[in-house]
């Protein structure tokens, strides 16, 4: 299939899928089965998975446009992720449990939150020598009590007595960190549609709200954002595996800088709906706060790009082609 | 949104410039201080252009029937990236090479073409640009400078400001009304190139707050011109000049306008051998931001490349691009004062100084950020 007919049937597939209802019911604690079976059905969670072993082969880059849908469409499920676990479990050479599977970082002992700790049959941990596949029962995922909320806090610092399988150099942050920002890519250009079409619709002092100029002023900026976030994504993307942890840290910087900046006016274009839970936008509001938080926020990359770039002595645009377009 | 702005990369052939210009641009800066390297593209050396302009390193875009390279906006890329990178001076043949020639190619008469572009590539015709007047600034349509026909041709009168480059070129590609009166707007407006050296123009420059006279006023009274001095079709100019506009407004000069300072303060940290937490954040994230502009700046070439007018994409670069140039300066002034026992160079201080003062005309030239937010949200659909 053509890269947008795969990206169209995709598409499909989560609208259908996905509807907010479905998500709602799915992040106040009901079963995510029907969600899932459509999505596992599809075939598209063995992207990743090579050829020989059956699935697509497909790279990084080909798959992005899918991985921002599935911000575009608020999914409730780490299925970026399970197509990454389910690509390096078969490498491994391992059998593919159903369910989704989530990513999970150990290395620095509990209280980190986990997205989709809640709605994950089993998560692939990273313990910094090993990577481990634990059910999601035995995994120590401890609901956060944020309402709405399908991350969970990871408790387990220990083998969970799963499978392992080797760990890539950097382990699994730098391919986490990238999903978050693709998604976050994508639930920003989502937010940037709804806020366009609101303020369109929405009539004050006898004109739609989107003719005044302080509010074109601020949609353009979020515009601005959300361009941006959508290219560092694909540039963390182009260079395929293993990732460059420069790009990676360039994608989830720009990324968890907007974040806050493209919610607020989200919400302040909305006014007081957009407060409001039966409003859709909390539903995407409230995933860019917690991606922007989840495998490291911007600080946390920019210390490792930082660190990078004050050990070369090199021009900063010779470093940038180097080390994050190569 | 706007997905058709998406990653792109140099091809090859293209990257292969990069040697031959960056041996070029060492050896232009050599002798210059870091604070004259800040000037960036303001920096005015028509030796060099000329120089450039031997090895074919202008009018890259052009094809080769005119003397140029018959390349692409790619070619131009790499060759504009790496001058502003080693902050060579590329002013005099800049305004030409970006977008007059390309004016000319897309608008002009095959004898204008003729005429014109073979020298452009040499580095020989140098060109600035008549928009702004003292009562037209972001509102251009309401320019007031008339050109009227004559049995002879054309005679201009009236007067444009802040004409950068106006006092060293050869010629000047104004937005003149040819018809109707102001209230008219974009209706009756047309571009005329003027031979800078006919009677009636006096060229006055206008000191900046740097201290350089970069741009002046241009008074123009009685000057006589010939009918070919008309580029395009009479009427068209706003047209012509929204497509020239596509231009300006997408090259990597958008973002790397701050990069020698940028550069400079990075040189100062390594020296220091500062490397706290503090100092990696900050320097990661100018680092992730300058990465991705470029990546923006890139997918902005290769629309142009295919053909089309970004004229959207390039202002959401542009406008992200230039908000961190101007940020740059104020976030290294700060490190750098707030480092007592840091020594701070005296060509670090000037640059970061030029830098500071000069920042505000980096989102009002070619365009303020209002004007480029006000077409970003009509891009939104919004207006």
């Amino acid at each position: 299939m053509e890269n947008n007919e795969l990206l169209e049937h995709f598409d499909r597939m989560l609208r259908s899928a996905c509807t907010p209802a479905a998500i709602r019911e799915v992040e106040e604690g009901g079963s995510f089965d029907s969600m899932w079976e459509p999505i596992a059905q599809s075939g598209f969670l063995d992207a990743l998975v090579s050829e020989n072993a059956g699935g697509f082969g497909l790279t990084l880059a080909e798959i992005q446009p899918l991985l921002r849908a599935l911000g575009r469409h608020a999914v409730p499920l780490p299925v970026g992720e399970t197509m990454v676990a389910r690509a390096m479990l078969a490498n491994a050479g391992l059998d593919l449990p159903p369910g989704p599977i989530t990513l999970a970082v150990a290395l620095h002992g509990a209280g980190m939150p986990v997205p989709f700790g809640k709605t994950c049959a089993h998560a692939l941990v990273d313990f910094g020598d090993v990577c481990e596949l634990v059910s999601a029962d035995a995994a120590g995922l401890v609901t956060t009590g944020v309402r709405g909320s399908v991350d969970a806090m990871l408790t387990l610092t220990g083998s969970g007595g799963g499978r392992h399988i080797e760990r890539p150099d950097n382990g699994l942050l730098p391919i986490a960190a990238v999903l978050r920002a693709i998604s976050m890519a994508g639930a920003a250009d989502h937010l940037l549609e709804m806020t366009t079409a609101y303020a369109n619709e929405r009539v004050q002092f006898g004109k739609p709200i989107g003719r005044q100029q302080a509010l074109q002023q601020q949609l353009a900026v979020m515009a601005e954002d959300v361009v941006a976030m959508r290219m560092a994504a694909q540039l963390a993307c182009a260079g395929g595996w293993p990732l460059n942890l420069a790009a990676v840290a360039t994608a989830k910087s720009i990324a968890s800088t907007a974040a806050p900046r493209i919610a607020a006016t989200a919400h302040a274009v909305h006014g007081a709906i957009g407060i409001s839970e039966e409003f859709d936008l909390q539903l995407y509001t409230r995933r860019l706060h917690e991606w922007r938080l989840a495998h490291g926020a911007e600080t946390y990359w920019n210390r490792i790009l930082g660190a990078a770039r004050l050990e070369a002595d090199r021009c900063s645009i010779d470093w940038i082609r180097d080390a994050i377009f190569a | 949104m706007f997905d058709t702005l998406t990653l792109a990369r140099l091809p090859e052939e293209d990257e292969a410039l990069r040697p031959l210009v960056r041996q070029l641009a060492q050896d232009a800066v050599a002798q210059m201080p870091m604070d004259a390297r800040a000037r960036s593209w303001s920096g005015f050396d028509a030796a060099f252009s000329r120089k450039l302009g031997q090895e074919g390193l202008l009018g890259l875009t052009l094809p080769k029937e005119y003397g140029g390279g018959g390349r692409g906006p790619f070619a131009r890329f790499v060759v504009v990236e790496e001058l502003l990178n080693a902050g060579a001076p590329p002013a005099a043949h800049w305004i030409a090479d970006r977008q007059s020639a390309p004016l000319i190619l897309n608008f002009g008469t095959e004898e204008q073409r003729q005429f014109y572009l073979p020298r452009i590539c040499k580095g020989e015709a140098l060109f600035c640009i008549g928009m702004s007047e003292p009562g037209s600034g972001s509102d251009l349509a309401s320019v007031r400078t008339r050109a009227e026909r004559t049995e002879s041709g054309w005679r201009v009168n009236g007067q444009k400001i802040w004409t950068t480059n106006s006092l060293h070129s050869d010629y000047m590609i104004a937005l003149l009304r040819t018809s109707g009166n102001p209230q008219d707007r974009h209706k009756g407006l047309s571009q005329l190139i003027i031979d800078l050296k006919v009677p009636g123009i006096t060229i006055r420059p206008i000191t900046d707050l740097a201290g350089d006279a970069y741009f002046s006023e241009v008074f123009l009274e009685d000057v006589d011109l010939p009918p070919d001095a008309l580029i395009g079709t009479e009427g068209e100019g706003w047209k012509q000049v929204t497509a020239e506009l596509a231009f300006e407004r997408s090259g990597p000069e958008r973002i790397y306008s701050s990069v020698v300072l940028l550069d400079g303060w990075i040189a100062h940290l390594r020296k220091h051998g500062r490397i706290d937490d503090a100092t990696r954040a900050l320097v990661g994230d100018f680092t992730a931001r300058l990465a991705t502009l470029r990546a923006m700046s890139i997918a902005c070439t290769a629309r142009l490349a295919a053909g089309e007018s970004p004229v959207v994409e390039a202002s959401i670069t542009k406008d992200l691009g230039t908000s961190f140039e101007q940020e740059l300066p104020n976030a290294i002034g700060d490190d750098l004062a707030s480092h007592p026992g840091e020594a701070i160079a005296a060509e670090l201080y000037r640059a970061l100084a030029f830098v500071a003062q000069i920042a505000p005309s980096f989102s009002l030239r070619g365009g303020t950020r209002e004007i480029l937010r006000g077409i970003i949200a009509r891009g939104l659909g919004l207006r």
